[in-house]
């Protein structure tokens, strides 16, 4: 039986008065990959960011409805933001090192956290590094800039990087949108391979890979969810028309 | 029929005159410093460096100055570079763009364009009057600081609002609060532009004549505290020019204070591309 962790009841999200999020009633459990697909503008990055509250730095934001995570409401007032977005981590579309060396780059949040112990934080990162992959193709010019990877190699440091803060889980926005097949593949692989320790929610506007990796996959489209359904029978025999519309190419 | 010109030739005009422009602007900077250091060159040597001012300048080196000049220099940015990327800081990261930050804006940029001697004039009655620190490098330090605190907080104004929105992002992803953000994401990587507020400063700074000599005095003493009453290059430079004691030493001292200008430029643009070399 699967255990939910996260919870979405009755949930809007708004900017300012334009609601960007209507009404969403989800269910994420606890060691699956759940996708969500749909077209720009659908709302999958707000309820990403709805999760970890980063939706807070933009102007005017404001949420009505219940949205948990483990039982708790992410938006009550004794909740620490800081502690909250440890346990989720984020990746973002576009790989964004910060311009430090690959070592500060993993070792960063760990940082913010206050660990300062040099033995810890190099055992740290070369973990991270070696889940991600990344371990082999660095691990001789860990002290030389994140900006020189490749955007492939960069985009696996972020996850690394999240990695360090040893997370619940792990939320990625559209991650490799501007990657090559092989980067996709190796992120890919890597999230199958993740599955067991995290519980991975993927958005991505690539319907083929939500298909490729999501366990369930649920469908937005204007704020609202359509449909959540396991992912084969999402893209098999959807139980909404504009589900079919959308990943049969008929619109997005 | 209208007369039509050949759009070649136009280019070509347009060209010529641009070229014109920038060479005239070109050639009085370049006329300004050379004649300067023609005149003043001869008179440098280590004794003029080295040595105290004797006679009220006409002869001996201009030593005290040289230490009044750094002295006032570095008091002033010590006390304005805090001063301006704190509000740099609060404008751009803690405070969204309303009536207030307008107001502290507009109030800057009125700061900027305020005549020095009118610092000075503020900084005689306030500093050295009111608050009785009399004439010294804590009165003149003062006042030159609040001249060029409108600078500073400008430009590290701009640098900060430079740094790419995405860092600020994934630094608070990462669990980091605002204060971590600002300090280990957007200082680090506005620091170049910050270097440049604080490069222009200290270039006001070494120059500054009329925001000076009324509120750091004229003596010629070594400074021994902050509040000794000091004379800098520049008011030297006015001094001896102004009361016909000698236009030679005026010239060495003028043209000490301009290769003193170029050096800080050079040494400090040199520091901030290894700086930046490292991580790009």
């Amino acid at each position: 039986m699967e255990k939910t962790v996260i919870r979405a009841k009755e949930f809007s999200h708004f900017f300012g008065s334009a609601p960007a999020l209507k009404r969403i009633n989800l269910e994420i459990f606890e060691n699956e990959i759940f996708g969500i697909i749909g077209p720009a503008g659908s709302g999958k990055s707000t309820f990403l960011r709805a999760l970890n509250r980063l939706n807070d730095l933009i102007p005017g934001s404001r949420t009505e409805g219940m949205l948990e995570i483990r039982g708790r409401d992410v938006n009550a007032p004794g909740i620490s933001v800081v502690e909250l977005r440890r346990r989720l981590g984020m990746v973002f579309a576009i790989p964004v090192p910060l311009p430090r060396s690959i070592f500060e780059n993993v070792a960063f949040g760990a940082r913010l956290a206050g660990e300062k112990s040099r033995g810890r934080l190099t055992e740290l990162v070369a973990d991270c590094l070696k889940k991600t992959a990344l371990w082999e193709e660095v691990m001789d010019r860990l002290d030389s800039s994140a900006l020189k990877l490749s955007g492939g190699q960069q985009q696996r440091l972020c996850l690394a990087r999240i990695l360090a803060l040893k997370p619940e889980f792990i939320m990625l926005d559209e991650p490799t949108s501007g990657l090559d097949p092989i980067s996709t593949m190796k992120i890919e692989e890597t999230l199958r391979k993740f599955r067991s320790e995290y519980t991975i929610i993927l958005v991505t506007n690539n319907t083929k890979q939500a298909a490729r990796v999501a366990d369930r996959t649920a469908f937005f489209l204007d704020g609202e969810l359509v449909e959540v359904e396991r992912t084969d029978k999402v893209f098999s025999a959807p139980s909404d028309k504009r589900t079919n519309d959308y990943i049969s190419g008929k619109f997005g | 029929m209208r007369v039509r010109i050949d759009p070649r030739a136009e280019q070509q005009f347009f060209r010529a005159l641009l070229w014109l422009l920038t060479g005239v602007t070109i050639f009085i900077l370049f006329f300004i410093i050379f004649y300067v250091l023609k005149k003043g060159l001869p008179v440098v040597s280590l004794e003029f460096l080295t040595k105290n001012p004797v006679e009220m300048g006409k002869a001996g080196g201009i030593f005290s100055t040289i230490l009044g000049t750094v002295a006032l220099t570095l008091l002033a940015i010590l006390i304005a570079s805090p001063l301006g990327i704190g509000s740099a800081i609060y404008l751009t990261e803690y405070t969204r763009e309303n009536w207030v930050t307008r107001v502290i804006r507009f109030g800057s940029e009125c700061l900027a364009g305020i005549p020095s001697i009118i610092f000075g004039l503020f900084g005689f009655i306030f500093f050295v009057v009111k608050l009785g620190l009399g004439w010294s490098l804590l009165s003149g330090g003062l006042t030159l600081a609040f001249m060029i605190l409108p600078t500073i907080i400008r430009t590290s104004e701009e640098a900060i609002r430079s740094v790419p929105y995405c860092y600020r992002e994934v630094s608070f992803s990462l669990g980091g609060t605002r204060w971590q953000t600002v300090t280990r994401v957007v200082l680090p990587s506005a620091l170049p532009g910050i270097a440049t507020g604080i490069m222009l400063g200290i270039g006001r700074s070494i120059g500054e004549t009329a925001a000076v000599i009324f509120t750091a005095g004229s003596s010629l003493h070594i400074p021994t505290s902050l509040f000794s009453s000091s004379r800098t290059m520049s008011v030297h430079f006015y001094i001896l020019a102004r009361e016909g004691i000698s236009m030679s030493k005026a010239y060495g001292t003028a043209a000490v204070l301009i290769v003193a200008i170029l050096a800080i430029n050079i040494v400090a643009y040199t520091l901030m591309n290894r700086f930046m070399r490292k991580y790009r």
